[in-house]
């Protein structure tokens, strides 16, 4: 069994509740931190773990703390990013329903590492019921001491607020979310500047996400360099996987950065395998945005040896020959899936959500999905291909914001590995089991 | 001050200085074009993309090159900079995918457009464009709707260049005019279609860069390479009362803001001079306008009728240096 750190005290009944996760060692980070360490130390001890924004770049934690700015005057915040809405992803979903004091008790931490006085969890619309949860939480944090004013006498102050979003997916962005946050429409800023120098209503502000912050509080207890030695290299400390797709056991895992794609497959601790004794087609590691690989790609690094569940291992190969961690959406397709369908869904799903202020992104998605309709429909050509090609090497790279090249990275990998896939499509379109999604989903 | 190199040719500006501006500072033949950035609009540009240039310097500092391309308008210059526009291949190919987009729901319906011969879109297909479609699939379509008595938005031509809501923001009083839906659904529309009624509205029309704000009371009256600008002014106690009059024989067809080499008004003007001043006796004639543009109306106007691409390569002489620059 690997270490287990954000869902450790998972199984015990009533963790829910604060009784029971206080005595499971809870909210002890608070009273260390605000009893015995400086805001300066915390922020070290942060960069010393090694952590990363798990909310899909894997920008160092402890850097981006360090950057913000600290101008006289000016009050700062921090926000959370509970936006969850890349497909394949549903983690923070599960850790804040089941143990949402973990959340709490990081934002409380991590608050005072950032001298802020005002935090933010900013939730997608969808997750009305955790909405009810955290909201309780919160209460119970202010109830017993933990938030308000005067925390634990220490003379510092901290008000904690959740606020729902109307479920846009460009929301989780973290420029469009401060934008839906004060108010707004939810269009992303062009940076610079970034938000650690003007973030919430032009404030110095840091954005992370749920499972960044959640894994504050055993860094603070137990120290940077403890946290520093789970998982390898780079890729310190613990992921939650997002299992999903044609596997036995679906779900979402706490995995030890650095075990074997193959044991996070075929093991019976995680996914137990592919259902139904069919064998693996095909993987999308990292969450929707990034690029699928078919299954001797993803078990398998070019030198032969085998790929693991870290940054690097899943990115080595580049864009032709890996893939990303990203937020840990781990999507698994087995030899029955259809990938020209597989990429509609996705095509469909980036042009809905695109802002639409820049045009690479507003048109180029539109256009994507429509020639993939098209093929399906059995009416494309061998030119259409090439076509989608063009268009997602005219939106990567040339958009304001990454939701442009989290539409192309998919469409590029599809045709890359499964190119006879789409040729198969337009150049026999009877023989391919023609599937009326699209229809069904309209209807 | 800042050194930076565009295209090969290098000049000195103040700190803060975004590449798009050091690039007009050296002249029309190294400037991106742009469809969104507006001088006298804060904050705008960043969405079109068709300024987009590569940094294959970052600074002296740091010369690393910048990972992806930048949009030129929204990003400041730093000392020791090097910038590919025109000698860029992959800008080059960028900026054709960019216009690809901005005409792939375009109705290039240009023969009964109002704003033939002086949209940015025209000059920008016909200079980065290709002659050629590759989408089969029907265009995006709205139906047409008047915003205020004098102004009509056609949404079927729009860019989403964000200009009007802008003007809206920045310069009318009262915010009501935005962007609603999402993505290619995106549509500029007033408050539940309220009609936009204060002194400053009409500026929207010029800073459209495209057919989708057209003047109602100029609709339809004449081609505009067929009408005479003319530099005029009058005592205007709203606005600067500078403007440019666009005769048709005797007949004042329409008033417009002045615009300068980049089609940019200089000055806004209010509604009354835009809408009701249209007698020769409401206004002291300075002389004639020249269009300072590589565009159809220019060439048209004041030169041989040329392409504008021909125009820029075989006709503009380089400009005289500036000052600080060096060559
Ligand atoms: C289109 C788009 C959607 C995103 N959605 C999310 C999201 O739902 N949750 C999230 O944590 N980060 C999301 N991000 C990443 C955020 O912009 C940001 O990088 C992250 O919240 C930073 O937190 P971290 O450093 O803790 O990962 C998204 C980014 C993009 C471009
Ligand atoms: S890339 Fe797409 S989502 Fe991001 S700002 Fe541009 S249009 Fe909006
Ligand atoms: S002019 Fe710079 S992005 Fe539009």
């Amino acid at each position: 069994m690997g270490k287990k750190i954000l869902l450790e005290h998972d199984h015990v009944p009533g963790i829910q509740g604060y009784e029971v996760y206080r005595n499971c060692g809870g909210y002890a980070s608070v009273e260390k931190a605000i009893k015995t360490m400086s805001a300066e130390a915390m922020v070290e001890e942060v960069k010393k773990s090694g952590l990363r924004g798990r909310g899909g770049a894997g920008f160092p934690t402890g850097m981006k703390w360090s950057f913000l700015a600290k101008p006289e005057g000016v009050p700062r915040y921090l926000v959370c990013n509970a936006d969850e809405s890349e497909p394949g992803t549903f983690k923070d979903r599960y850790l804040m329903s089941r143990i949402p004091h973990i959340l709490v008790e990081g934002m409380i931490t991590s608050s005072f590492a950032l001298g802020v006085n005002t935090a933010f969890i900013y939730i997608r619309g969808e997750y009305f019921y955790i909405v009810r949860i955290l909201e309780n939480a919160i209460k119970e944090a202010y109830a017993n001491g933990w938030l308000g004013k005067n925390i634990l006498g220490s003379g510092y102050d901290l008000d904690l607020y959740v606020q729902v979003g109307a479920g846009a997916y460009i929301c989780g962005e973290e420029t469009a979310l401060l934008e839906s946050l004060e108010g707004k429409r939810g269009n992303p800023r062009i940076k610079p500047p970034f938000p650690a120098i003007a973030g919430l209503y032009g404030c110095p502000t840091v954005v992370n996400n749920v499972e960044t912050i959640a894994s504050v509080p055993y860094i603070i207890n137990n120290g940077g360099d403890d946290y520093a030695k789970i998982g390898i290299g780079r890729s310190a400390g613990t992921k939650l996987i997002s299992a999903s797709g044609h596997i036995n056991k679906p779900g979402v895992y706490e995995i030890e950065m650095g075990i074997t794609v193959e044991d996070f497959i075929y093991s019976e601790e995680y996914c137990g395998g592919i259902k139904n004794g069919k064998k693996l087609k095909a993987v999308v590691a990292g969450g929707s945005s990034v690029p699928v690989l078919p299954a001797d790609k993803i078990i398998n690094l070019p030198s032969g040896e085998k790929r693991l569940m870290t940054y690097e291992s899943l990115s080595e190969g580049g864009f032709a020959g890996g893939t990303m961690l990203g937020s840990g959406g781990f999507i698994v397709m087995d030899e029955t899936t259809s990938i020209v369908e597989n990429l509609f869904t996705f095509a469909r799903f980036y042009h809905h959500e695109s802002c639409g202020q820049c045009s690479p992104c507003r048109e180029g998605t539109s256009w994507m999905e429509k020639i993939l309709h098209k093929i399906m429909d059995g009416h494309g050509t061998l030119a259409d291909i090439d076509l989608l090609w063009e268009i997602q090497s005219k939106i990567e790279g040339n958009t304001i914001c990454p939701l442009g090249d989290a539409a192309a990275w998919p469409v590029a990998s599809a045709i890359r590995h499964f190119r006879h896939e789409f040729e198969a499509y337009v150049t026999n379109p009877n023989a391919v089991n023609k599937v009326r999604h699209y229809e069904n989903m309209n209807a | 001050m800042a050194k930076v190199t565009i295209d090969g040719r290098t000049i000195e500006v103040p700190d803060g200085t975004t590449i798009l501006q050091a690039a007009r500072m050296i002249g029309p033949e190294v400037a991106p074009p742009t469809m969104c950035y507006y001088s006298k609009l804060k904050t705008s540009g960043g969405y079109c993309r068709t300024c987009l240039v590569e940094v294959t310097k970052g600074s002296e500092k740091d010369p690393r090159p910048m990972p992806k391309l930048v949009a030129s308008c929204r990003t400041t210059v730093m000392d020791g900079m090097e910038v590919g526009n025109n000698t860029s291949p992959k800008v080059t190919e960028a900026r054709k995918g960019v216009v690809e987009f901005l005409l792939l729901n375009h109705p290039l319906d240009c023969p009964i457009c109002d704003q033939a011969g002086e949209c940015h879109l025209q000059d920008l297909s016909y200079e980065h464009g290709s002659s050629k479609t590759r989408t089969d699939f029907e265009r995006r379509t709205y139906d047409k709707i008047d915003i205020g008595e004098k102004i009509q938005l056609h949404m079927t031509r729009c860019v989403l260049c964000y200009r009007c809501v802008k003007v809206a923001n920045q310069i009318t009083d009262g915010r009501v005019h935005g962007v609603m839906n999402r993505g290619d659904h995106s549509e500029i529309s007033t408050y539940v279609e309220q009609a936009i009624d204060n002194d400053f509205s009409g500026n929207m029309i010029d800073v459209c860069p495209v057919g989708a704000l057209t003047d109602k009371t100029f609709r339809f009256k004449s081609r505009v390479w067929f009408t005479k600008p003319v530099t005029a002014h009058r005592n205007c106690e709203k606005c600067s009362g500078k403007v440019n009059l666009w005769y048709k024989g005797e007949e004042v067809l329409r008033v417009t803001g002045r615009k300068d080499q980049w089609g940019e008004v200089e000055e806004f003007i209010c509604n009354t001079c835009r809408f009701d001043k249209k007698q020769t006796s409401d206004w002291t004639i300075e002389g004639p306008t020249v269009v300072n543009r590589h565009s159809v109306i220019s060439a048209n106007h004041y030169e041989v009728l040329a392409k504008p691409n021909e125009f820029k390569l075989n006709e503009v002489k380089p400009l005289p240096l500036k000052e600080g620059e060096k060559s």
